[in-house]
């Protein structure tokens, strides 16, 4: 009788592990969620931010693929022997978004009283947002009218497109699908790169299909720059 | 041991085992200097401040707003009752995500009336206060609904009016289960995840309570959000212990 239902129990258990049999799994940044769903409709996805997929990935998840919003988190990865070794396959540039009309320019966002939501400092988004604004005289008031740090682009977006926010730091490709306007920003333009997980003939597919076929079609369709 | 009694033992032992690993794991993993450290870090503090803060200005507004109305619910028939202790109930299984999407609709910038707490202290205490009512008003209903009606009657009878039948005989008499709702609400609104980001945002010292720290530390600091999950386990298991000793037969 005991073993009976420990046999039902491991049954269940298993039957519980294999769920989507043989999908393949994808762990990429939230930024990449229109045109990766493009590329593969099949494929199972884990959108967030590319921070937290790879702390994920370091606590011993196993994703057959990793897409980062750039290109050290990947590395860093490669460097523990986690995952294989990234390619560079699209570029983005950062934007600052608003449907303000107090907003024309980066240094409208410096006004006070103007309201601004950037990613947090571990996600790419909130880094990027910060080193551009290190560069630029009005950084620090900018940086005093942020009231949000997001974990990802998706909550950025998603603040300014309730109008919680006046303005905010996310991808030209997330202010292009939200119809949002956008300020050109300096020294914006940042690389996304892959790495395979767990080598196998489908992961290796997905991968190289974002530098040429379908996935990079789907890509320069979203909005994203083609690798340098 | 007969089969039955075998089965039954098993599936305890499982369930514990599945629901206290993940607890026990936390300390084990975080150890005494780490927890200690983490505690010094003024990030961590401003997290635990705000969730300390925010939770207790809630659960203020709760027991206020809602030791009356579970009275209510509690005492008198009225049509469409079960509908209505229904729907105060909703926040229970709702979940916190359709808990913040739906504040937005209702009071964010684009929502009914746009009241000001986007962003702000105010709308993480908002969230708490959505998601954590009904544990206290379901308790407090329950509460109310045990006291010996002879005890009310008797109130009555001798001249007390509704009022301070209700402040000094139901109040009293129900205070255990009151303040086992409390200390349940009060949990509920220390954990708020889901509701406090998609409302409040993610800000430190404003509007970044512990989990929404914890979450963010994550990526970068296994260690340290470990050592923050630690304190608010501690503080959850502390919520619990009372409410068992409150509950506990004298």
């Amino acid at each position: 009788m005991r073993r009976a239902t420990l046999v039902l129990l491991a049954l269940t258990l298993a039957g519980c592990g294999s769920s989507g049999g043989g999908q393949l799994k994808v762990s990429a940044a939230a930024s990449l969620q229109r045109a990766f769903s493009a590329y593969d409709p099949h494929a199972s996805y884990s959108f967030a931010g590319s921070d937290q997929l790879a702390a994920q990935i370091r606590a011993g998840a196993r994703p057959d693929v990793y897409a980062a919003a750039n290109t050290a988190l990947p590395e860093s990865l490669y460097r523990a022997r986690v995952v294989g070794r990234p390619v560079v396959f699209a570029r983005n540039r950062l934007v600052l978004a608003t449907r303000s009309p107090r907003v024309r320019s980066l240094a409208d966002a410096a006004r006070r009283g103007v309201t601004v939501a950037m990613g947090a400092p571990t996600v790419p988004v909130g880094a990027y947002a910060r080193r551009v604004l290190a560069g630029t005289p009005f950084g620090k008031r900018i940086l005093a009218n942020v009231r949000s740090q997001e974990p990802d682009v998706a909550g950025v977006v998603g603040k300014l497109e309730q109008g919680a926010v006046d303005a905010g730091f996310v991808y030209a490709t997330d202010a292009r699908a939200a119809g949002l306007r956008t300020v050109p920003l300096p020294h914006a333009v940042v690389s996304y790169a892959v790495a395979v997980v767990r080598p196998g003939a489908a992961a290796e597919r997905f991968a190289r299909g974002l530098l040429s076929g379908r996935g990079r079609q789907a890509l320069l369709r979203a909005g994203f720059l083609p690798p340098p | 041991m007969r089969p039955f009694t075998a089965l039954i033992a098993l599936a305890l032992a499982v369930a514990f085992t599945f629901l206290t690993l993940p607890i026990v794991a936390i300390f084990v993993h975080t150890g005494p200097g780490a927890l200690l450290s983490s505690l010094g870090d003024s990030a961590s503090l401003d997290a635990l401040r705000l969730s300390l803060e925010t939770s207790t200005i809630a659960l203020a507004i709760v027991v206020l707003v809602g030791t009356p109305a579970a009275y209510l619910l509690a005492t008198r028939r009225f049509p469409g009752r079960a509908l209505l202790i229904t729907l105060v109930e909703l926040p229970l299984v709702l979940p916190p995500a359709v808990a913040g999407i739906g504040l937005l609709a209702a009071l964010g910038p684009q929502g009914f009336f746009d009241a000001g707490l986007v962003l702000q202290t105010s709308g993480v205490v908002a969230a708490l206060t959505f998601v954590s009512a009904p544990f206290f008003v379901r308790q407090a209903q329950a509460a109310f609904e045990a006291v010996d009606p002879v005890l009310m009657e008797a109130s009555r009878t001798l001249g007390a009016g509704p009022a301070s039948t209700f402040a000094r005989v139901a109040v009293p008499v129900a205070r255990q289960g009151l303040a086992a709702g409390a200390a349940l609400a009060w949990g509920r609104a220390l954990g708020e995840f889901g509701a406090t980001l998609m409302f409040a945002g993610s800000f430190r010292g404003v509007t970044q309570t512990a989990p929404l720290a914890i979450y963010e530390r994550f990526s970068t600091d296994f260690t340290g959000a470990l050592a923050l999950g630690a304190v608010l386990a501690a503080v959850s298991l502390a919520v619990l212990l009372s409410v068992k000793l409150v509950d506990a037969p004298r």
